[in-house]
């Protein structure tokens, strides 16, 4: 990491980039602040919004394409200045950050346009644009901004929008739960986001890109594996990986479009890119690269057998969205060129998990919200493009050739097997693995739901297909599922590495396993765990759960992660948050448990100092003034000698 | 016989103080001369124009560095900016005093002498019209917190102290509802501040004899003289112990600083509701700029000594503020605690002995004053039959019943608990960055940590107020005339501003932080 870096000053059309955040930003004001006024044609300023913001940002890719040094900075004013700190509101408009903008705004933007359909019988449908586009805006933010305080101004964004639209539906306690589920386990992230931004404003003193990736190296061993694992427990939080993921799949009781937009497509990458564009850091410290290709490989396999076993077709898709994210944390852990592979994954993903999770609500939609895939069977006649799209997302996530999992996948399959040890064969072992049980759980899910017989619930009669309001987006990201993978990975990975430090030195090992020969073990079980699921689920399944042996007992039950969560943090908490209540009502202080009873309890018994009579009030004062003489007295004592 | 000679005064300089006590004084004549009728609306505008104007001198002189009036009064820096905030402060306090859209007659009582919870009582509180003697008792405070801030020696300012707390006194005891509690409150306050001052003055009187025999010096109370005794006086230094104990204890009474923020609750409760907003604002600011100028300017020498003591004040008062804030029910006894956890933080950027510290200090002042008086702004609002509905169990559901003002609420109060995006963060973090420069890391830590603690009653406010029920006893909010609004808006939007961008009054803060000696 010897080479500077420096980002030019932005000019011309380019001075714009602001406009990006402010576009969606200004619509969600105004949805919010018009109320009813705005219910007839509001949903349609909140599509043109981030319409707008796309062709902006297309514009603002091929000028960008134009430069030479393919990096602008746009400092709007400074934010902070207290002496040595100073923060600036700040842009960045590199490679990375027009990646992650074409896919927020235009995979986005065909989200809003199928929202705009499924939402019509919602009497809120104006304030769910209004949160939707505020997520946009926050997501714009993140990846824009220039320095790590402008990040963190847009990853707590993102997570308010993302709370205020999983509990949408506040008349639902389950949605409600799901909210604060979201909120307390992102917390946990956050805060170490946070505390990894002071440690740069303590050890670096300051926290713009530039000036943190090139004092990067500077700083001692431990304090760049401290302040990298601060940074992953945040990326961690936000993209749902080990020990983080139980609030992902619940985040499924939002609506459809959030799920595809935020839980699948755009948020929950966030992480990705917060490890993407440290990858100074990460890369300067082995250890911690480590840890990293270790949550990504363990979240992989944990999404991969807990979708297997889940019946609900929406959380299915959350598993495998935890479980495709762990690849690309897999991919960004790697290092080296494996970084961009990662973001061609992400990119990728975006597209084949938005079409998967719009098909859902498309399927959903016309079988009146019934999400149980033992419920489904034999749609493929009723809603055939549905069908078709969502046959394109289901090859291109198991990595079929030549649908775009595959050229985005094996990559990183053949990245993991590169590495010099023996972790080779583990990580290797485990990205192929997954592959395979990805092949299988996916099929298991698209073949309940589009094949074998009819196990309806007695009120529905004839499914419909959906309006073409929400077919042409399936249609057209069926389209990006099936090219978008082959264009990505021939064109991405190159544009990537002229981001700062991103790729560039490649250390080549010769695989432990060539590359042919990992390719044809990769399509091999995608081949294989397809298989074995079309033979199982090919004559439907039972209606009712089954008794089940220890493995699919445990992954049912989220691999007892929710378990060890609430014993863990839960049960404490409660106790806790009980026991403060119980002093508040009654002012007894007779439980005085942990930290914030004993706050409680304090409270309660300084209070009864608080006397009213201006006689104790006098003594009190008397009290201290003799302490504070006292104190000073004994300073001099101090002074003389 | 030694010729009496006249110190030479620069009355440009010292006009902002002139305006206040004039306008004071002819506030008084206004009360005599003018038709009843008249009086609300005239002594209101004179107030506000006074204010203004006092605000067009303070800016017109900002690069003015002098000591004037023999060594009475030092206008530089921070006396300026001071200044500045607390009229600034002081207009958007007018704002809520003058209001009587809100309470038919305004939040004052009509007739102070009728006895409290008589028929006669009964009948002046249905709405006949509220005192007007309270603008110039406001002037005249106004005033003597401009000279507070600018004195340069002990006496200027134990007598600009005692003429901004009469009137404060008195103020407090006007409530046109609850009288009893609120003749209370005065009562206390007169007390202990009658209690705090002779400590104060006690002190001037210490540290006169400490100055006493330094060769080529005459002993004396100014600053310039006490910082020249601290290096070099032959006294004993118990004298500049205990004097500076003393001093620190009048101070920090008028500051709300633990152990001697007693009186806080009780009068901020009691006190009608602009009164105390007032009081939150500007007296906090008055007494911080003194502290600030006592310890910065004639006991700088000294910082090796008092910067133990007043760090264990300061993190005793961030204690008390946070943990008693949890487990209050009344809304102005909660922000009344919250108030004394800030002192606290504010203590903490008197004891960063550099320029930023000043800097960073004089900043919060006017972000937490913008904050609190749209926080009372609210209080106000929130009201029944009998008054304002000030018990929290009544905030429940209010939310659902008004939500504009429940959000600008909500937004004040992550303000308080200073969430980034508000002025709330940015001024903790421009106290809190010079004193881990200056080395008061466990100052630093302990307010960090109590300010966790203290965002826990915020939120259970926040909570109460959005996902709770409205109950049959939640209390409706007024819609505000134009003064109260107009108060409203500019806190709020401060908050916002200050939150979002606030370079230019940091760099203003910066560019003023240097005292003359």
């Amino acid at each position: 990491m010897e080479e500077t870096v420096e980002y030019a000053q932005a000019t011309g059309l380019l001075g714009g980039v602001w406009l990006l955040v402010a576009i969606p930003l200004v619509s969600a004001a105004i949805l919010l602040l018009l109320g009813r006024r705005a219910d007839r044609w509001g949903h349609w300023l909140g599509v043109a919004a981030i319409g707008a913001a796309f062709v902006l940002g297309l514009s603002f890719f091929f000028q960008l394409r134009g430069l030479e040094n393919k990096s602008v900075e746009l400092s709007l004013w400074d934010f902070i200045a207290v002496g040595d700190l100073r923060v600036d509101f700040g842009l960045l408009f590199d490679p990375l950050a027009a990646v992650f903008v074409l896919l927020i705004t235009g995979v986005g933007f065909l989200i809003h346009l199928y929202a705009v359909e499924y939402m019509s019988h919602d009497a809120g449908r104006r304030r769910f644009f209004a949160y939707f586009n505020l997520f946009v805006a926050a997501m714009l933010l993140l990846v824009l901004g220039n320095n790590y305080v402008m990040l963190y101004f847009g990853w707590e964004g993102v997570g308010l929008a993302s709370y205020l639209l999983i509990s949408f539906w506040t008349e639902r306690p389950s949605a409600a739960t799901a909210g604060k589920k979201a909120f307390l386990m992102n917390r946990v992230g956050d805060a170490g986001l946070a505390i990894g931004i002071f440690i740069m404003f303590a050890t670096l003193g300051t926290t713009q890109y530039d000036e943190v990736f090139n004092g990067v190296g500077a700083l001692t061993g431990t304090t760049v594996l401290v302040l990298g694992l601060l940074l992953l427990l945040g990326a961690a939080g936000k993209s749902g990986q080990f020990p983080l993921q139980a609030w992902l799949p619940d985040a499924m009781e939002g609506p459809t479009p959030v799920s595809a937009l935020i839980h699948a497509a755009t948020m929950v990458t966030a992480g990705v890119y917060l490890i993407a564009r440290s990858n100074p850091i990460f890369s300067a410290n082995s250890t911690l690269q480590l840890v990293v290709v270790s949550v990504g490989a363990l979240t992989l396999l944990i999404g991969c057998i807990i979708g297997a076993a889940k019946d609900d077709i929406k959380r299915v898709l959350a598993w495998s969205t935890v479980s495709q994210i762990g690849y690309m944390f897999l991919g960004v852990g790697l290092g080296g060129a494996a970084y961009a592979l990662a973001i061609v994954h992400l990119l990728a993903h975006g597209f084949f998990k938005a079409n998967m999770f719009l098909g859902a609500g498309s399927v959903m939609h016309g079988m009146k919200d019934q999400v149980d895939i033992r419920r489904f069977g034999g749609l493929s006649k009723y809603m055939k493009i549905t069908w078709l799209t969502f046959m394109m997302g289901w090859l291109a996530i198991i990595g079929m050739f030549p649908f775009s999992g595959f050229f985005s996948k094996e990559p990183i399959i053949v990245a993991a097997f590169e590495r010099e040890d023996w972790t080779a064969w583990l990580f290797g072992g485990a990205a192929l693995l997954g592959a395979g049980l990805t092949a299988f759980y996916m099929t298991r899910l698209f073949v309940l739901t589009f094949h074998g017989p009819q196990r309806w619930t007695e009120d529905i009669e004839h499914p419909h297909e959906s309006p073409k309001l929400m077919t042409i987006p399936l249609i057209l990201l069926a389209v990006g599922s099936v090219g978008a993978g082959f264009l990505l990975a021939t064109s991405v990975p190159d544009w990537l590495t002229e981001t700062a430090g991103l790729g560039g030195e490649h250390a080549e090992h010769a695989a432990v396993l060539s590359h042919t020969v990992i390719t044809i073990l990769s399509l091999l079980v995608t081949v294989l765990g397809a298989g074995l699921a079309w033979f199982l689920f090919r004559a439907g399944t039972a209606t009712a759960p089954q008794p089940a042996g220890v493995l699919v007992t445990a992954a049912r039950r989220n691999l007892y992660t929710d378990t060890v969560n609430e014993a863990v943090f839960e049960k404490p908490g409660i106790f806790l948050t009980r026991a403060l209540v119980y002093l508040d009502n009654r002012g007894i202080d007779g439980l005085v448990n942990g930290l914030a009873a004993a706050v409680g309890g304090g409270s309660g018994r300084l209070r009864r100092m608080q006397t009213g009579f201006v006689r104790s009030y006098a003594t009190s004062i008397l009290a201290g003034a003799l302490l504070v003489m006292a104190a000073f007295l004994a300073v001099q004592a101090g002074w003389l000698a | 016989m030694t010729e009496l000679k006249l110190p030479s005064i620069d009355y440009a300089a010292i006009s902002p103080i002139l305006i206040m006590l004039g306008t004071a004084l002819l506030g008084v004549l206004v009360e005599a001369l003018v038709p009843r009728r008249w009086r609300h609306v005239v002594q209101l505008t004179l107030a506000l124009l006074a204010v203004l104007a006092a605000l067009t001198m303070v800016v017109l002189s900002a690069d003015e560095r002098i000591i004037t009036a023999g060594q009475a009064l030092a206008i530089d820096g921070p006396t300026l900016f001071l200044q500045g905030a607390i009229l600034v402060l002081a207009a958007m306090a007018l704002l809520l005093i003058g209001d009587r859209s809100v309470e038919r007659g305004g939040a004052f009582v009509a007739q102070a002498a009728v006895t409290a919870e008589s028929a006669d009582d009964r009948r002046q509180a249905e709405g006949r019209n509220g005192l007007t003697e309270v603008y110039p008792l406001t002037t005249f405070a106004i005033g003597g917190m401009l000279i507070f801030v600018a004195a340069n020696d002990l006496l200027t300012m134990f007598i600009a102290l005692e003429v901004f707390s009469l009137p404060l006194y008195l103020l407090c005891a006007l409530a046109r509802r609850r009288r009893l509690l609120s003749q209370e409150a005065a009562m206390k306050y007169f007390l202990l501040g009658a209690y705090a001052s002779a400590f104060f003055l006690f002190g001037v009187a210490l540290i006169y004899g400490f100055t006493a025999g330094i060769p080529g010096r005459s002993a004396g109370v100014d600053f310039a003289t006490i910082h020249a005794a601290v290096g070099e006086s032959p006294a004993s230094p118990v004298l500049l112990f205990a004097g500076m104990a003393l001093l620190a204890i009048g101070l920090l009474f008028k500051a709300a600083a633990a152990p001697f923020h007693v009186w806080t609750p009780d009068v901020y409760q009691g006190a009608p509701t602009p009164v105390t907003g007032f009081m939150a604002a500007c007296t906090k600011v008055a007494a911080f700029g003194a502290l600030l100028r006592v310890f910065q300017v004639a006991f700088a020498d000294a910082n090796w000594d008092f910067t133990p003591v007043l760090g264990a004040v300061a993190v005793l008062t961030m204690l008390v503020g946070a943990v008693l804030a949890v487990t209050q029910t009344d809304i102005k006894r909660l922000l009344a605690y919250s108030s004394i956890a800030n002192a606290g933080y504010l203590l903490v950027g008197v004891l960063a002995p550099s320029r930023d510290g000043l800097a960073g200090t004089m900043f919060y002042l006017v972000a937490y004053g913008f904050s609190v008086l749209a926080a009372f702004a609210v209080v106000t609002l929130v009201r029944d039959d009998d008054g304002e509905a000030t018990h929290l169990s009544r905030w429940a559901g209010l939310g659902r019943r008004s939500p504009f003002f429940a959000a600008l609420f909500t937004f004040i109060l992550l303000a308080f608990a200073g969430i980034p995006l508000t002025s709330g963060f940015t001024s903790k973090f421009a106290i809190f960055g010079p004193a881990l420069e200056g080395g008061q890391a466990w100052l630093v830590i302990a307010g960090v940590l109590t300010s966790m603690i203290l965002a826990f009653p915020y939120l259970r406010v926040v909570v109460m107020m959005w996902l709770s029920e409205p109950g049959e006893s939640t209390p409706t909010v007024m819609v505000p005339g134009g003064l109260t609004s107009a108060a409203l808006m500019i806190g709020v939007l401060a908050t916002l501003v200050l939150g979002v961008a606030p370079a230019p009054l940091l760099d203003l803060a910066a560019g003023a932080a240097e005292f003359v000696r």
